[in-house]
C-alpha cells in the first residue's frame, strides 16, 4: 500500500467520563474515498474536528502528508491542505456566495494584511472562486446571499469553499444531511467527479451512498475502530452488522 | 461598483454636503454657536465612526472606546503643559499612544467573546480613567487646561474656528475614507468574515485573531486622532472624557445611526447629540426621552437610521 497522506495513531479524546474517540487508530491513503460510518454518537464528528484541529486530543497522534500536525492550530493544517465541510452548514452567512468561496482562495493566496485595494476586484480570487462554484454546479448563484441559498444549495457551497482551498484532503461531515432524494443523487454524482481529483474521507449516514462511493469503510462504535476494509467485506462483517447496521439499516446490494 | 441612487446614499450625500456648507451658513447668519456645536459634533462623528469599524464591520463590542479620546486629548495636553507646542509632535504622539494602549488592551481582551469582552475593555477603560484622576501634576480629578492649540507652524491656525472646523471634518472624511478603503479590502473581508464565523475563518485557514487586534489598533488609533481634535476644540481635558458613560455615548451613536454602514456613525452622532442639546434647552432629565427613543431604535429599527432608510428604498 502506499504511503498514507493521513495516518491517525492511538487518537484519544475523553469528554468528562465520556470517551468520545477511544484509542483510535486509522489511515488514509492518496486517491481513496474513505468513508467513516457508525451509528449516532460513535465519534465521527469528534474525529473530523481533531482531524482538522477544532477540537484538541488528549493523546495519539495525526500524521499528514508525512508530517506531525497533532498540535497545529486548524488555520495552519488549512494551509497545509487539510479542508473540511460541516455537519451543520457552516458559512458567513451574510456574505453572497462567491464572497464565501473567494475568501476561502484569499487565504490561500499570500497574507491578508492589504488595507487598499479592492479586493472584490482581484481578479484571480474571483476566477478560482466562479470556477469551484461552476464545479458544484452554483454558476449561477454566485452573487446570492447565503441565507437566501436553499439548503442543498449551502451544502454544496460548503463543498466549493473547502475545494477553493485546493486541498490535499477532503474532509466531509455529512454531506448530504438533510437533503432530499435529487439533492442526495446531485452530491453522489459531484463526489464521484471529486474523488478522481482529491482524497475525500466521508463521514455519511447515507449507506447507499457511501456504499455506492467508498473504497473502503472505516466503522466507529463508541469511538472504536470495530472493521475497516473495502465496502463488500464490511457488508459482510458480523460485527458490524450486529453493532451498527442492525435490522432496520439493512443494506442490499446495489450493482 | 458604481454607488446606487437610494435613500439611505442621498441622505448621505445631502449630509456631507451641509457639513462642508455649514460655515458658510454661519457666518451669513452670525450664528456662532451653530458652528462651535458642529464642531463638536464631527470630532464624535469620527470616534463613533472608529468604534463602528470594530463593533460594525468586526463585531467587536468595545465598552471602553473613549479611552482613546482621553488618551489622544492628554497626549496633547500633557505636551503642551510641558512646552511643547507644535502639532507635528503632539498628534503623532496621540496616535502612536492611542495605537499601543489598543495594541495592549487587545492582545488581553481578544482572548475572550462576548460579554467577557465587554467587561474587559470597560475595566480597561475606567483603570484609563482612574490613572487620569491620579496624575496631580496634570489636573488630576479637576482636568488640565490646554493654554495654547496645537501649533501647525503657520500652516493652519486652530484657533481660528472655520480653519479648525475644517480640519476636524477633513479629519472625519479622510477617515471615513480609510475606513471604506479597509472594509473592501482583503484585510476587511476578513475581519468581516471572522464576525459572520469565526470557526470557518479559522477552517478555511485564517488566523481570526491576529486580524481581529490590528483591526483593534486602528479603530483605537483614529479614535486617538479624535481624542487630540477634541482637547484642542474644548481647550480642556479631564478624565470625564474617559468616563464609561462616555463609552456608552459612542455605542449609542453607532447603533442609533447604523452599525456597519459606513455613514451610520455620523448621523448617529449629529442625530444624538442634536437632541441632547435641544432637549436639554428644554429639561435637566433628557435622558427620560433620550432613553425611550434609543428603546424604540434598538426594538423597531435594527441598521439603525441607516438601516431605516435602506428599507425604506427598497419599498
Amino acid at each position: 500500500m502506499a504511503e498514507p497522506l493521513l495516518r491517525v495513531d492511538n487518537l484519544v479524546r475523553r469528554y468528562g467520563g465520556i470517551t468520545a474517540t477511544d484509542n483510535l487508530s486509522m489511515e488514509v491513503v492518496p486517491g481513496e474515498l474513505h468513508a467513516i460510518i457508525g451509528p449516532n454518537g460513535a465519534g465521527k464528528t469528534t474525529l473530523i474536528s481533531q482531524l482538522t484541529g477544532q477540537v484538541m486530543p488528549n493523546s495519539g497522534t495525526i500524521t499528514f502528508a508525512g508530517r506531525d500536525v497533532t498540535s497545529l492550530p486548524s488555520y495552519k493544517r488549512s494551509r497545509l491542505g487539510l479542508a473540511r465541510s460541516f455537519q451543520i452548514t457552516s458559512l458567513l452567512k451574510d456574505f453572497s456566495a462567491i464572497d464565501n468561496v473567494a475568501l476561502a482562495a484569499q487565504a490561500h493566496d499570500g497574507h491578508s494584511f492589504r488595507f487598499w485595494g479592492n479586493a472584490r476586484k482581484e481578479r484571480h480570487l474571483r476566477d478560482t472562486a466562479r470556477a469551484a462554484l461552476e464545479r458544484v454546479g452554483l454558476g449561477k448563484r454566485a452573487d446570492i446571499v447565503v441565507s437566501q441559498l436553499s439548503h442543498g444549495e449551502q451544502r454544496e457551497l460548503e463543498l466549493a469553499v473547502a475545494l477553493a482551498t485546493k486541498p490535499q484532503l477532503l474532509l466531509l461531515d455529512e454531506p448530504m444531511a438533510g437533503l432530499g432524494v435529487t439533492e442526495s443523487a446531485r452530491m453522489v454524482a459531484l463526489l464521484r467527479e471529486l474523488r478522481k481529483e482529491v482524497t475525500i474521507v466521508l463521514v455519511e449516514h447515507d449507506m447507499e451512498a457511501v456504499f455506492a462511493l467508498a473504497d473502503r469503510i472505516t466503522v466507529l462504535v463508541y469511538g472504536r475502530v470495530i472493521a475497516c476494509g473495502v465496502p463488500d467485506a464490511i457488508r459482510r462483517d458480523e460485527e458490524v452488522k450486529r453493532a451498527y447496521l442492525g435490522e432496520q439499516h439493512a443494506v442490499t446490494r446495489h450493482d | 461598483m458604481k454607488p446606487k441612487l437610494n435613500a439611505s446614499n442621498a441622505v448621505a450625500a445631502l449630509m456631507c454636503a451641509a457639513l462642508i456648507l455649514l460655515p458658510v451658513y454661519s457666518a451669513a447668519t452670525g450664528n456662532i454657536f451653530i458652528l462651535t456645536l458642529f464642531t463638536r459634533i464631527v470630532i464624535f462623528a469620527l470616534a463613533a465612526a472608529s468604534l463602528n469599524l470594530i463593533m460594525g464591520y468586526g463585531g467587536m463590542m468595545s465598552f471602553g472606546h473613549a479611552a482613546y479620546l482621553g488618551i489622544g486629548g492628554y497626549a496633547v495636553g500633557i505636551l503642551a503643559a510641558e512646552g511643547i507646542g507644535s502639532g507635528f509632535i503632539q498628534w503623532p504622539v496621540a496616535l502612536v499612544v492611542s495605537a499601543l494602549f489598543a495594541l495592549l488592551i487587545g492582545s488581553l481582551s481578544l482572548r475572550t467573546r462576548g460579554v467577557y469582552f465587554i467587561m474587559i475593555t470597560l475595566a480597561f477603560a475606567q483603570m484609563a480613567y482612574y490613572v487620569a484622576s491620579a496624575l496631580s501634576r496634570y489636573g488630576g480629578d479637576d482636568g488640565l487646561t490646554v493654554y495654547k492649540r496645537s501649533d501647525f507652524a503657520g500652516l493652519i491656525n486652530l484657533s481660528d474656528r472655520t480653519q479648525f472646523y475644517y480640519l476636524c471634518l477633513g479629519c472625519l472624511f479622510g477617515g471615513l475614507y480609510l475606513i471604506w478603503r479597509i472594509v473592501n479590502s482583503r484585510f476587511g473581508l476578513v475581519v468581516q468574515g471572522v464576525r459572520s464565523n469565526e470557526q470557518r475563518m479559522q477552517a478555511i485557514g485564517f488566523h481570526a485573531n491576529r486580524y481581529r487586534l490590528v483591526c483593534f489598533v486602528i479603530s483605537g488609533t483614529i479614535c486617538g486622532l479624535a481624542g487630540a481634535l477634541l482637547a484642542n476644540n474644548t481647550d480642556f481635558v479631564s478624565p470625564a472624557v474617559m468616563y464609561w458613560t462616555r463609552s456608552g455615548d459612542l455605542m449609542v451613536m453607532v447603533i442609533l445611526g447604523g452599525m456597519g454602514s459606513l455613514f451610520g456613525p455620523v448621523i448617529g452622532a449629529i442625530v444624538y447629540l442634536l437632541l441632547e442639546e435641544l432637549l436639554s434647552q428644554f429639561t435637566e432629565f433628557s435622558g427620560l426621552i433620550l432613553g425611550p427613543v434609543l428603546l424604540l431604535i434598538v426594538l423597531f429599527a435594527r441598521g439603525g437610521i441607516m438601516g431605516l432608510l435602506g428599507r425604506m428604498s427598497r419599498g
